[in-house]
Order: C-alpha cells, then structure tokens, then sequence
C-alpha cells in the first residue's frame, strides 16, 4: 500500500496541520508520500521532506496551483491517484474544498473527518454533530479521506530525509480565477493548534467586550474563538467560529464566556482537557460539559480571573 | 436564467439525537424533522436571485423518500417556483446524491446550482464539489457573497480558515452556502398555502439511470464517551486555585 497526503501549505511553509494527516496516514501503514502542489513551492517540500516517517515528496509547481483552486488541484490529484491505495488530507477549508471534487472524478465515496483508523479499509467518523460515531467500511479501490486535525496527534515536524520528486502539473481547468483575500491578523496562536482558547459568545453582548477576552488571552498564551451566535450576530470575523460548522478545537485549556452551550457549538470544543465555563445563567447547557462552571457575571468575573492569573 | 437549489430533509436542529440500542444508526422515527438549515440559506439566496431580476425560474429538488416533499414544499413557500423530488428508499450517499442531482441538471440546464455546504447530519460537507466535478463546471463553497457579473462569471466570496477569500468562476456553476451568505426568511401563511399549488415533479434514480447502491458501510453507530460532569466553584479565587493546583493546566 502507499499513502499520499496533501500538503496544506501558503508557498512558503507547510501548515501544522499536514502533520495530524502523516499521522493518520501511519494508522494505516505503508509508504508515505506527500504531495506538495504550489508556486515556487520548493521550500515547502524540503520542509516536507523532514517530517519524520516520509518516504518520498512529490513537488508540482504550477501557477493554477498557487492559490489552492479546487479545480485545479483535484485535477492533479486525479492524475496521481493511480498510484495509492489512500489519499489523505486534513479536513481544512482546503481540504474539504479540493477532496470531494477529486472524490468524485475518481468515483470514490469519500469518507469525511475521520477521527480513527480501525483498519486500511474501515474509519470512525462523527455524525451527527459529533453526538454520534459510525465506524465504515469502504469498498472503493482508493480511499479518499479527509482527517480531523485534533484527533490525531502531529507527527514530528523533523527527523526524516525524504527525497524531493518534481512531478507533471495537469494544468489550469480554466474554470476559476482567485481575486484575492484578506487574512485575519492576529498576534496569538492559531486557534485549532493552540494550548489554551478563550472563546465568547452571545453574552459578550457587543464586539468590543471582546477586549476582555483578548486581555485574558494575552494572559494565557491563548487564542479567541467564538460561538456561531457571537459571529452571527458581527462580534467578531468568521475566523472565530468554534462549532460543528466552523473550527473544531481541542486544546488543553478552554474557556467558555457568556456561551450558553448550543449542540453545534459543543461538537467543536467538548474534546477539550479541561473546560471552563462563565455564565450568568446557572442552567446553561455549557455547564453539562464543564469541568470548572464558575455561575457569575462575566463582566466581573473576566477582569477579576485575568487580575488573579497575573499574581 | 434558472438555479436549482438542493434541500435535504434532516432532523431538526434542535433535537438531540439518539443512537439506536442495537447501533446500527439514530432514532429517526418520531422525531421532528427540517430543511438541512445550510440548505434554507440556499433557497433564500436562490429567491433573492429571483427577486433582484436575475434569475427566471427556481427549482427545489430535494432527494430521498415520499416525505421530502414536504421539504420542497417549505423551500416553494419561501418562494421557490417549483419542485423535483427523486424518490427512493435508498440510503444515499454523497456520491450518489451528486449524481442524482447531475441528472437533474442535465435536463434542466440550470446556470447556477445551490447547495448547503454540509448537511447537519451525516456532516459530510461533499455533495456541491462533488456535483460540480461531475458536471466539469466551478465550484464556489463556504459562500458569503455572490455578485453576478455582466459577462458570463461571478465573483463569490469564501469563508476560508485564515479569513475570507475572493474567487471569480464561470457560469454555469455549484455555489455552496456558508452561515453568512444570507438569513433564510419565514415562510408567510399566504405563501404556505399558495405553495401548496406549485408543481413538483416526481423521478426515480432508475429515471435517471443512476446506480444509488451505498459504497460505504455502516458496521456499527455508537455514542461518545460521555464526559464525567464537572464541578461549580464559588469564586474565580477557587477557579484559579482549581485550574492551578487540580488541573495544572496554567
């Protein structure tokens, strides 16, 4: 068997997440190769080439593949697939993006967000908003998976010596053009790789109490995420979003303010270490999954517990 | 100018779902059912289409047994014109469903086809790209923003993990919804009842020369580990001593 992950990268360096799917990809065993596809991509494939357990780096450069455009990449991948029993990637908004579509040219049923490998043919994967878990079997001839980051850990990022292979790119669909993109900047952690989030939600009331939330991350070392409500409502920008539709977190700490604890938003954080929860309302649901439930005003309680992580 | 919007039959939102004792799937008997609500924002940015003069006709279709008409009757109360129901009593699978649905648009030429991004049950966030490969046509999903230009593209904007992004694609294409793209309207009474006169068309997957067999199978369906309820604590000074001393995780 042989295994090709996709890279998830910006052109000049390999995003973590690729890491979680190399990981996924040894569950299920044979040789690991990762596909690198992008423009003047080359230091993304050295990188590539490090992560311990790969075996060989494939590298297609191509303008069609500098902005990830699913078109695009799901014909390359098309062109390569013959050779692989399982094609990986992590479920990112690339991931999830470009996989179907290759899925589909393939004839493949794919199989979405896995969280566990019980054998190369057979996957757990939540439904249902993670309340449920269904363990498939695939009779397709290639597996085409994508990977949820936090249930797998990372593979280390150094420690191999892959050789680098300059592949044929399979050219432009001349389907879709990118325009352009504005990237939300921010000086914390990523919110899926970081230790501790500190997320608000509807009882923030307004986007700039979210201060509070950025002086107790400051504090912490911690991202900001949000509940859909919060996002919903223009708090903060979509990047925030922690659910069954925005980003799934697992990180050691997490601490919920002024979320109530709605079904979707507990299918993106409830496999958290530890959970805390602030909420004025003692009977929120949020407290159901909380290790630490703190029933105060947040506005009181936020600055008083960033003043005493500070002593 | 047609689109055609897909609407998904699911449990509702609000329901907590069971896993059956014997796991092999959830409770689904007796249990209030919904349009997938990705798939609401579908309908109404298809009916905004319509009502900004650039669309002529909107078609709901939805995929599944007898009772998804009456999911394409809310999407036709919202203001879709009329409806395609492809019926079987086949689990459907994300695959299978693109195909379906390429058939429907092979015979109805739709310039644009709207789908949820992911179905709130299966969550499998496939079926748009998956039509859109079938079809050879661009794929534009997780849409906040669609603006039709004067010459044959559209510029969509896409809710991506770093922020947003901006894309061009050509018509004819699969645009997939994301939270922001719009806030689905309510249903009128009128347009409930007036609904109720407007045509669905009934096909079957053999109709369509469509193999629906399910590729993927469910060996068992089963809950996650539950976790062990926590504590209160009285004040941030115990929250903090808790997260410090207990927890040790700051």
């Amino acid at each position: 068997m042989s295994i090709l992950v996709i890279a998830e990268h910006d052109n000049a360096k390999l995003n973590a997440a690729t890491l979680h799917a190399v990981t996924a990809a040894q569950k299920i065993g044979g040789d690991l190769h990762i596909l690198v596809a992008g423009t003047n991509a080359g230091a993304v494939a050295d990188e590539a080439a490090k992560v311990g357990g790969v075996a060989k780096v494939l590298l297609a450069e191509d303008a069609a593949y500098g902005n990830r455009l699913a078109e695009n990449l799901a014909k390359l991948l098309v062109s390569l697939a013959g050779n692989y029993s399982h094609v990986l990637a992590t479920a990112t908004a690339t991931g999830k993006n470009v996989l179907p579509r290759a899925a589909a040219l393939l004839d493949v049923q794919q199989i979405s967000e896995i969280t566990g490998v019980e054998s190369a043919d057979t996957f757990v994967r939540p439904i249902y908003a993670g309340n449920a878990l269904a363990t498939v079997q695939s009779s397709d001839k290639v597996k085409v998976i994508t990977v949820r980051a936090t249930a797998f850990d990372a593979a280390p990022a150094t420690g191999g010596s892959a050789s680098v292979e300059k592949v044929a790119a399979a050219g432009d669909a001349g389907l879709s053009t990118f325009v352009g993109q504005e990237l939300a900047k921010s000086e914390r952690p990523e919110l899926t790789s970081a230790r501790v989030v500190v997320s608000g939600g509807r009882g923030m009331q307004n986007g700039d109490n979210f201060k509070l939330l950025d002086a107790l991350a400051d504090k912490l070392n911690a991202a900001v995420g949000a509940s859909r409500a919060a996002v919903d409502a223009g708090f903060v920008p979509n990047t925030y979003q922690v659910g069954q539709t925005g980003k799934i977190v697992a990180p050691e700490l997490y601490i919920a303010v002024g979320i109530s604890g709605a079904i979707q938003h507990l299918a993106g954080m409830k496999d958290s270490k530890v959970i805390v929860a602030i909420n004025k309302d003692e009977d929120a649901p949020i407290f159901q999954v909380a290790d630490y439930g703190l029933v105060a005003d947040l506005f009181q309680a936020v600055p008083e517990l960033t003043n005493a992580i500070s002593k | 100018m047609k689109v055609l919007v897909a609407v998904k039959r699911v449990v509702d939102y609000n329901v907590k779902v069971r896993v059956k004792a014997d796991g092999t799937g959830v409770e689904t008997a007796n249990v209030k059912m919904s349009m997938n609500p990705f798939d609401e924002i579908g309908v109404e940015e298809a009916v905004r289409l319509k009502e900004a003069g650039k669309a002529t006709e909107v078609i709901a279709v939805s995929l599944g047994p007898v009772q998804c008409q009456e999911t394409i009757r809310t999407a036709l109360a919202m203001g879709a014109d009329r409806g395609v129901h492809v019926q079987t009593d086949v689990e459907l699978q994300p695959l299978a469903v693109a195909k379906l649905l390429k058939g429907v648009v092979d015979k109805e030429q739709p310039q644009i086809c709207i789908l949820g991004k992911q179905a709130i049950d299966d969550d499998a966030n496939q079926t748009g790209q998956m039509l859109a490969a079938l079809l050879g046509s661009a794929q534009a999903t997780f849409a906040s923003k669609l603006v039709l230009n004067d010459n044959g593209t559209a510029n969509v904007t896409r809710e991506v993990d770093g922020g947003l992004e901006t894309i061009t694609v050509k018509l004819p294409f699969v645009l997939t919804t994301d939270l922001r793209l719009n806030e689905p309207r309510y249903a009128s009474l009128p347009n409930i009842m007036k609904a109720k006169k407007k045509p669905i068309d009934t096909l079957t997957p053999e109709q369509l020369g469509v193999d629906v067999a399910p590729r993927l199978k469910t060996l068992k369906v089963t809950e996650p580990a539950k976790r062990q309820a926590g504590i209160k604590v009285k004040s941030v000074d115990e929250l903090v001593d808790k997260l410090r001393n207990e927890a040790k995780v700051i």
